[in-house]
């Protein structure tokens, strides 16, 4: 009986470590601030070209991140790029007629959307939209207009 | 002619059929699985202790080792991009996704398989199972699927206890005896890690656990009841075990990538 004892309790701490570990790595070491579990509110905002940027990309003010990228659309009417994003609702106070734009975090970083204030005293709320959008910048796209430019200027 | 023929093939038929026998054999312990649960779980109980307990401390120890060696292998060669920060993604993504599961159920087979293999052999060898028939114990309830479940239990946890101590071994090397920023080495990792990877991990780690598990106890119960025969099962559960596991991680990645 003694024996029995030692075994079970030798196997409770050693599935409760194993738990504990399978704890750890799913929240210690994963992207924190997903904003699943806070309250939020959902904006939308149409865009030329995202670019390559992907869902869970964050939406940052002033380099803070406020929410996060939750849906990439393509409207076939509008033959525009629809962004859902997800703000936390503590920032309730952004005014509606901010400037979203599509940046890269570094050189090579991945792509992220910065919200730029204006100066309206309407704020955004669930479900308004973006207006003023500036898109990606491609790389492509922005070496062949050097190159363009600078064949013209040899003439 | 025949006999020719009958030679060339007969390994390649030996094989075949043993594999139909195993797949039988899991069809068995499947069967008996759950009357062993309600009826025997305290022998499944020992059994995590047995695979499972007393694996945590060569399982730890080769976790820090593991990460320790991926912590300064990572920084040694990213510190020439002038990208050290990122040695703990490197170092996160290897040990959750890889690096983990594999050693674990390698680890796994050679600790705790091998003795699997040899207690449920030598029991065969000694008529012990044939007694419990006997005295109208089944011995798949009674000595086999307990040792199987046992194992499928352990491997995840072992796993992840693994995994955990591998990254604070990175963490150890990188941070403290290398100097990374300890904010820059978590932040970078948990921004780089979703929790879908975490999951690839768990996946591997239940397959490979049934995977090992399985091995270990057919080897054991198909064993020539002979103290050679004994020792030749527990030779082929490591390396049944250490091929099946490694082919198992080339597909399963192939498929979730």
């Amino acid at each position: 009986m003694r024996q029995n004892l030692a075994v079970e309790i030798g196997t409770g701490l050693f599935v409760l470590l194993g738990i504990g570990a399978l704890f750890f790595l799913t929240t210690q070491t994963t992207g924190r601030n997903d904003f699943s579990n806070t309250d939020t509110y959902t904006v939308e905002a149409r865009f030329e070209n995202v670019g390559s940027l992907k869902t869970r990309a964050p939406v940052a003010m002033s380099g803070v991140t406020i929410g996060r990228v939750t849906g990439i659309e393509f409207d076939g009417a509008s033959l525009e790029a629809v962004v859902t994003l997800v703000i936390d609702s503590r920032f309730d106070q952004i005014p509606d007629d901010s400037d979203a734009s599509i940046l890269t975090a570094g050189l090579l970083g991945s792509q992220y959307i910065g919200l730029q204030a204006g100066g309206s005293e309407i704020y955004l709320e669930e479900g308004s939209e973006i207006l003023f959008t500036q898109s990606a910048i491609v790389l492509e796209n922005l070496i062949g207009k050097f190159l363009v430019n600078s064949g013209s200027d040899e003439e | 002619m025949t006999r020719l023929l009958r030679e060339v093939f007969s390994p390649a038929l030996e094989f075949v059929r043993n594999f139909g026998a195993m797949a039988l054999f899991l069809v068995q312990l499947l069967r008996y699985t759950p009357s062993t649960i309600f009826r025997r779980f305290g022998l499944i109980v020992g059994q995590v202790y047995n695979a499972g307990a007393l694996s945590i401390v060569i399982i730890m120890v080769c976790g820090l080792f593991v990460g320790g060696v991926l912590g300064l292998q990572a920084f040694a060669n990213l510190e020439r991009f002038n990208a050290e920060e990122a040695t703990g993604i490197l170092a996160a993504f290897a040990l959750v996704k890889e690096i983990g599961p594999v050693i674990t159920a390698l680890l796994f087979a050679g600790r705790a398989g091998t003795a699997l293999a040899s207690e449920i052999g030598l029991m065969k060898a000694t008529d012990q199972l044939s007694a419990m028939e006997v005295m109208a114990v089944n011995p798949m309830q009674r000595v086999l699927v307990p040792r199987f479940l046992g194992g499928i239990i352990s491997v995840p946890l072992l796993t992840a206890v693994f995994t955990m101590v591998g990254l604070l071994g990175a963490h150890l090397v990188a941070v403290e005896l290398l100097g990374v920023d300890v904010g820059a080495f978590w932040q970078q990792l948990q921004q780089a890690m979703d929790v879908e990877d975490v999951y690839e991990g768990i996946i591997k780690s239940v397959v490979f656990g049934i995977v090992a598990s399985l091995l270990a106890v057919w080897e054991g119960y198909s064993a020539v009841p002979t103290a050679e025969g004994v020792g030749r099962a527990t030779t082929r559960t490591v390396v049944a075990t250490a091929i099946a596991v490694l082919i198992l991680d080339f597909m399963i990645t192939a498929y979730l990538i």
